[in-house]
Order: structure tokens, then C-alpha cells, then sequence
């Protein structure tokens, strides 16, 4: 049965840990994954025909492929043509090109839901486009896309559990760890999946308060 | 090539993905009605505990949820159940999660009317729900249950943790036997991306031949 | 009315097609400073990709444009963008940046475009919004305005820009009938202020009242052009009359109130 000296000697100094990891892979893959999703959004909207081209090719494998092949490809089978990556390394590469491209189509829907109008005033004005893009769309589209981004950013703190398979050990590696080695699934799983269960309706509290605090006058109107 | 040599038992590895896709989605429908009914329809308790599977089975990841099942909470009760049952238990558990989202949306966009209009002619609220509200309902979930095909299909990867011998798996097995990882991990990913653009047209042709004219908003 | 003879702006033998339908079938006319020109003409005769044709939103396939003997056309990017700063633009939509309030919507390009500082952007914000009669709107973004105070904003925010030559793109046609004065009566105020403007509008009045001279754009040619009281009163071209009698009978003869 369970041992009360279990938890406090054994389980939680192990989940602490990979809590940590966990933590780490998040907060590395997060901005750089919705940075890199509004380049590949641009891109894929203003670009000319080639870039527009490749992000589209982009968006389609990333979205399409299983997350767990990306991870693999980069860890098992980059070594193969001399690219040699750590597990962790490889897991944030690979949170962020596979989040990045989920981003990219809320952003792309986001730019393209702004009235065309608003570029025509800018450059009106004489801005450039990129300026205009800059300064008038992409601050209207990032506010638009934040229900759809805050629902990838949830999906890839849930998702960080993958990093285990490319023996990057996060909260979920540590907890299999402890349970196969003591064999006490249940239990440990259980309190993995609690922490876990915080760890989302947190992020997503905080997010919604995001959502709220960036909002302007007119913004309900909008969506 | 290595490649050619290795397709016939990969092409194996694509029926049981999509035996587990399917199978998954269909018993993710299958709960998700009945629930969302209840979500939109029911009492305050039932709305509540319904709130918390949700919550459960949309909150955890994947992997966690896989490792809890199998490992744990089957072989507690006794249940001797094979990798691929349990994942087809776990998958579509977490899809009707998700599910009773998608047709919770519809059946509220669908307003009050429908329902006071049945009730009105003398409908029980059991008899206006099954004849008149799912058939819309269900209607206009087709295109968000369809996102549920794509999703599915890349998850289904992940039950490669727990042994069950799709696709991945035995791409996995092949690249560690021929030491040539990068061409099999390539042609998994592309039968991942055909499946799931096949399975897509199929779901817009679907959605073409069910579409009530002159419903879309 | 006052204009002296200085030639500001030249519109060459204008020629634009889109999917192979000729829309501006080579127009030319000459802007002298300080005059109002009113563009009138029937729907989809290509009025707006006229003014679109001249600050260059828009290419024209043939043609060009010459703002004080410098040509405007055919040029790179960057060079275009210098000479939009002194080509300003009120469009019928507003085109408002709903993200930004009044005052930021108006010195945004002050400070993106012209490079200025802060503290002078907002200066010379706060007094463009005071020429249209919104200062004390500076902090209200475009949801909270109505149609009218909105098309005043970007009104000012044009003016903003110092340019030499303004274009109205049927500023009136999207808003409610009781608030077009209001909009009339600001852009009465810049004509007589001495600025060179090119209005593409219905309200007869405004243009009976205010035009140094109508231009009448039927089909992508220009049929016909000249004084108000001539094109109203003689005019060459019994088209010409005919739509007259139209507009007027359907937006009223009466100068509004402002």
C-alpha cells in the first residue's frame, strides 16, 4: 500500500526535478515558438511568391506531422547526417517549429480578418509596408489571434510530456521513472496528473487576464 | 532502397492507426452526444460533473493519461487489456472530451427557439432533443468534428509509448534495425500527411453531401 | 474661391484595366494651387482609382502624374512613400486604426513616417484635431465616435502631414444623412483655408458651393469639365445633364447646414 515516506523521501524530490525541466522547456519554447509563428505567418501573408510558398510548405508538415516524428527526426536521425543535439535541445527545437506553425494559421487568420482598409491609410500616410504591417496590422491581428495562440500555449505545456521520449526527463519522465522502478502507476500518476491539472487551469487564468488587460474599446465588436 | 523493402510492414502499421483513429473518434461521438446533451440540457449537478471529465480528460496530456490507464488504473481493477485497447479507450475518452465541446457550440448556437417550438406541439423534452435538435446540431458540427480526424491522427503517435504497433512504432523499429533513421522518420511523416489529406476530402465530401441548403449563417 | 495660377498637380492620360475591363480609359486634367476640384460621375466609372492612380495606392498601366514638376509615377517603393506624405488621402470607409485613440491615430505617421518627437507629434496632433473640432475627442477610440467625428479623425489625420494636395474619396457616401454636414462643413473650411483638393462626391451642394470646377467621368473618360454654374447651367453634353438632374433631385440642391 501506499507509504506516506514514499512521497515526501522517494516521488516528490523526482517530480521537483522534472517539474523544473518541464518548466524549462516551457519557458524556452513558448516565446520563441510565437515569435517564429509570426515571422511564418508574415511570410506566408505579405511574402512574396516563393516565401509565401515555403511557409506554406512549412505550416502543412508541421501541422500535419505527428509531433513525436519531429521530435524523433531531430534527435534519432539528425546524428545520421552529423548533427548531433541534446534531448533537450532537440525537444525545444521541436516544440517550437511544431507550435510555431499552429500559431502561424491563428495569426494568418487573424491578419487576414484586419479591414484591408487600415494598410491602405497607412501607406496613404507614406509608411512602408513593412512599417504599416509593423505598426497597424500585426498589433490588431496578435490581440485577434490570442484565443487561438493561448489555446497552442496550453497544448504545448501538456505536449513538454513528449520530451520524455527523446530522454529529456521532465515531470512526466521523472514520474515513470519513480512508478516503474516502485511500480506504483496509480499513485504516481495520479499526483503527476494533478500537477499537471494545475499547472493548465493556471496558464489558463493568467491568459485569460492577458486577453482582457490588451483589450481595447470596440475590441468585442471586432471578433 | 530501404525504404521499398520496409512499406509492407509500415502499410500494416497504417491499419492500425487508422483502426485506432476511427475507432477513437467513434467512441468519442458516441459518449460526446449523450454528455453534451447533458451539459446544454441538464440539471446544475450534472452540468457540473460533466464540467470536471472535461476538465480531467482535456487537462492532462496525453502521454500522462496513457501511462495512468495502461500502466495503472487497468491492471488495478484487474483489467488485462492489450496496448491497443487501451489506447483506443484512453484516445477516445480524451476525444469525447473534446467533442462535447464542439456539439455543446452548436446545440447553443441552434437558440431557445427550436426547443419552445417543439415542446410547444407537445414534445417531451427527451422527443424535441432526439428529433429536432441533434439532427441540426449534429449537422453543424460537422466541420469542427472534422479538425477531430487531423488532431487524432497525430496523436496516435503517441501510443507508441505504450507498445501499440502503429506507424511510428514500427518505422521506430525498422530505423534502429537498418541504422538508416532519417529516410524511414521522412516516409512516416509523409504517410501521416496523406492520411490525413485524404482523410480530409473525404470529410469536405462528407460535409457537402449532408449540408441542409440554406442553413449557413 | 481665390486660386492663383500655380500648377501643382498634372494627371496625364490616365489608363488602368482590371481583368481585362478598361476602367480609366485615359484621363487627363491639371490642379492649380488652392483650387477644388470636383470629381462626379456615375458608380464604377473608376472615380476612386483615379485618386488612387495619383498617390499611387493603385498603378496605373498607362499614364503618369507630376506633382510640382516631379513626376510621381514610376518610381521605386521608397520614393513613392516620400511623395504620399504630401499627397493626403480621406477615404469613404475612414480607414481609422482601431487600436489607437483619436490623437495617436492622427500623429502615428508623424512619428513613424517623418521621424518627429513625441512631444511635437502630439502638439501638432492635438492642433489638427482642433482645426476639424474634435480635441476634446483626443482620447476616444474610433468604436466610441460616430461615423462623422470618425471621418473628421482621419480628415485630420491627413492634414497632419502638411500635404500639399488633399484627396476625398466620396467621404460622405457611408455615413448617416444628419451627420454628413458636419464633414461638408470642415472640408468648406479647408477650401477656404487655401488648400488644393480633389473630391470625389454626390453632395451636389457641397459641390455647387465650394468647386472651382467639376469634372464629369462617365464610362473612364472624362466627358466633360468646368465652373459649377456653367456645367449646371449649360452644359455641353446632355448626359452631362441628365446625371446633374439626378444627383440633385436625389441629394437635394440646398447648401447644407453645417
Amino acid at each position: 500500500m501506499i507509504n506516506f515516506e514514499f512521497f515526501l523521501e522517494i516521488l516528490f524530490p523526482s517530480l521537483i526535478e522534472g517539474f523544473i525541466m518541464t518548466a524549462k522547456l516551457v519557458f524556452w519554447s513558448i516565446p520563441i515558438g510565437l515569435v517564429m509563428g509570426i515571422v511564418v505567418a508574415v511570410g506566408r501573408v505579405y511574402g512574396n511568391t516563393l516565401i509565401s510558398f515555403f511557409s506554406k510548405l512549412y505550416i502543412i508538415f508541421f501541422r500535419g506531422t505527428p509531433l513525436l516524428i519531429q521530435l524523433f527526426i531531430l534527435y534519432y536521425g539528425f546524428p545520421s547526417i552529423g548533427i548531433y543535439l541534446s534531448p533537450f535541445t532537440s525537444a525545444v527545437i521541436g516544440f517550437v517549429l511544431c507550435s510555431s506553425a499552429y500559431h502561424a494559421e491563428y495569426i494568418r487568420g487573424a491578419i487576414q480578418s484586419v479591414k484591408s482598409g487600415q494598410l491602405l491609410a497607412a501607406q496613404a500616410l507614406g509608411m512602408s509596408k513593412l512599417s504599416a504591417v509593423w505598426n497597424i496590422i500585426l498589433p490588431q491581428a496578435l490581440r485577434r489571434a490570442i484565443p487561438g495562440c493561448s489555446n497552442e500555449i496550453i497544448y504545448l505545456i501538456k505536449y513538454s510530456s513528449l520530451a520524455y521520449m527523446v530522454t529529456c526527463i521532465e515531470l512526466t519522465g521523472a514520474g515513470k521513472i519513480v512508478a516503474s522502478r516502485y511500480f506504483t502507476y496509480t499513485e504516481v500518476f495520479l499526483v503527476v496528473g494533478a500537477i499537471y491539472l494545475a499547472i493548465v487551469s493556471l496558464a489558463t487564468k493568467v491568459l485569460n487576464i492577458l486577453e482582457e488587460r490588451l483589450s481595447f474599446p470596440g475590441w468585442e465588436n471586432k471578433r | 532502397m530501404v525504404i521499398y523493402q520496409a512499406l509492407p510492414y509500415l502499410l500494416q502499421g497504417i491499419v492500425t492507426t487508422l483502426s485506432l483513429v476511427l475507432s477513437a473518434m467513434i467512441l468519442g461521438f458516441i459518449i460526446g452526444v449523450p454528455l453534451s446533451v447533458g451539459q446544454v440540457y441538464g440539471s446544475k449537478w450534472v452540468k457540473k460533473s460533466i464540467g470536471i471529465y472535461v476538465w480531467f480528460f482535456r487537462g492532462l496530456p496525453i502521454l500522462v493519461l496513457l501511462f495512468l490507464f495502461y500502466y495503472g488504473l487497468f491492471s488495478m481493477i484487474g483489467l488485462n487489456l492489450s496496448a491497443f485497447i487501451s489506447a483506443v479507450l484512453v484516445l477516445g475518452l480524451r476525444s469525447s472530451a473534446y467533442q462535447t465541446q464542439i456539439f455543446r457550440g452548436s446545440m447553443q448556437s441552434l437558440g431557445q427557439g427550436q426547443l419552445l417550438a417543439a415542446q410547444s406541439l407537445g414534445m417531451s423534452k427527451g422527443k424535441a432533443i432526439w428529433n429536432i435538435i441533434l439532427p441540426q446540431a449534429l449537422r453543424i458540427s460537422i466541420p469542427g468534428w472534422s479538425n477531430e480526424y487531423p488532431a487524432m491522427l497525430t496523436e496516435s503517435a503517441v501510443t507508441y509509448a505504450i507498445g501499440v504497433m502503429e506507424v511510428l512504432t514500427r518505422g521506430n523499429f525498422i530505423a534502429s534495425r537498418t541504422y538508416r533513421p532519417m529516410p524511414i522518420y521522412l516516409t512516416c511523416a509523409l504517410i501521416f500527411i496523406l492520411l490525413s489529406y485524404i482523410g480530409m476530402k473525404l470529410l469536405h465530401m462528407l460535409e457537402e453531401k449532408v449540408r441542409i441548403p440554406g442553413f449557413e449563417e | 474661391m481665390k486660386h492663383e495660377k500655380e500648377l501643382l498637380l498634372q494627371v496625364k492620360d490616365i489608363h488602368k484595366s482590371f481583368s481585362g475591363k478598361e476602367v480609366l480609359k485615359g484621363v487627363s486634367f491639371d490642379v492649380y494651387k488652392g483650387e477644388t476640384k470636383v470629381v462626379i460621375g456615375p458608380s464604377g466609372t473608376g472615380k476612386s482609382t483615379l485618386l488612387r492612380c495619383i498617390n499611387q495606392l493603385t498603378f496605373p498601366d498607362k499614364g503618369t502624374v507630376w506633382l510640382r514638376n516631379q513626376e510621381v509615377t514610376h518610381h521605386n517603393l521608397k520614393e513613392i512613400n516620400h511623395f504620399r506624405q504630401k499627397i493626403g488621402m480621406v477615404f469613404q470607409d475612414f480607414n481609422l486604426f482601431d487600436h489607437l485613440d483619436a490623437v495617436r491615430n492622427v500623429e502615428i505617421a508623424l512619428i513613424k513616417v517623418k521621424g518627429m518627437k513625441k512631444e511635437e507629434a502630439r502638439g501638432k496632433a492635438i492642433f489638427e484635431l482642433k482645426r476639424v473640432g474634435l480635441e476634446r475627442k483626443a482620447m476616444f477610440y474610433p468604436a466610441q465616435l460616430s461615423g462623422g467625428q470618425k471621418q473628421r479623425v482621419s480628415i485630420a489625420r491627413a492634414l497632419a502631414m502638411d500635404p500639399e494636395v488633399m484627396l476625398f474619396d466620396e467621404p460622405t457616401s457611408a455615413l448617416d444623412p444628419e451627420l454628413i454636414g458636419e464633414v461638408l462643413g470642415v472640408m468648406q473650411k479647408l477650401a477656404r483655408e487655401g488648400m488644393t483638393m480633389i473630391v470625389v462626391t454626390h453632395e451636389m451642394g457641397f459641390a455647387r458651393s465650394v468647386a472651382d470646377e467639376i469634372i464629369f467621368l462617365e464610362r473612364g473618360k472624362l466627358l466633360e469639365s468646368g465652373p459649377p454654374e456653367k456645367l449646371f447651367q449649360n452644359p455641353k453634353y446632355e448626359r452631362t445633364k441628365k446625371f446633374l438632374f439626378k444627383l440633385t433631385e436625389l441629394y437635394g440642391d440646398v447648401n447644407r447646414k453645417k
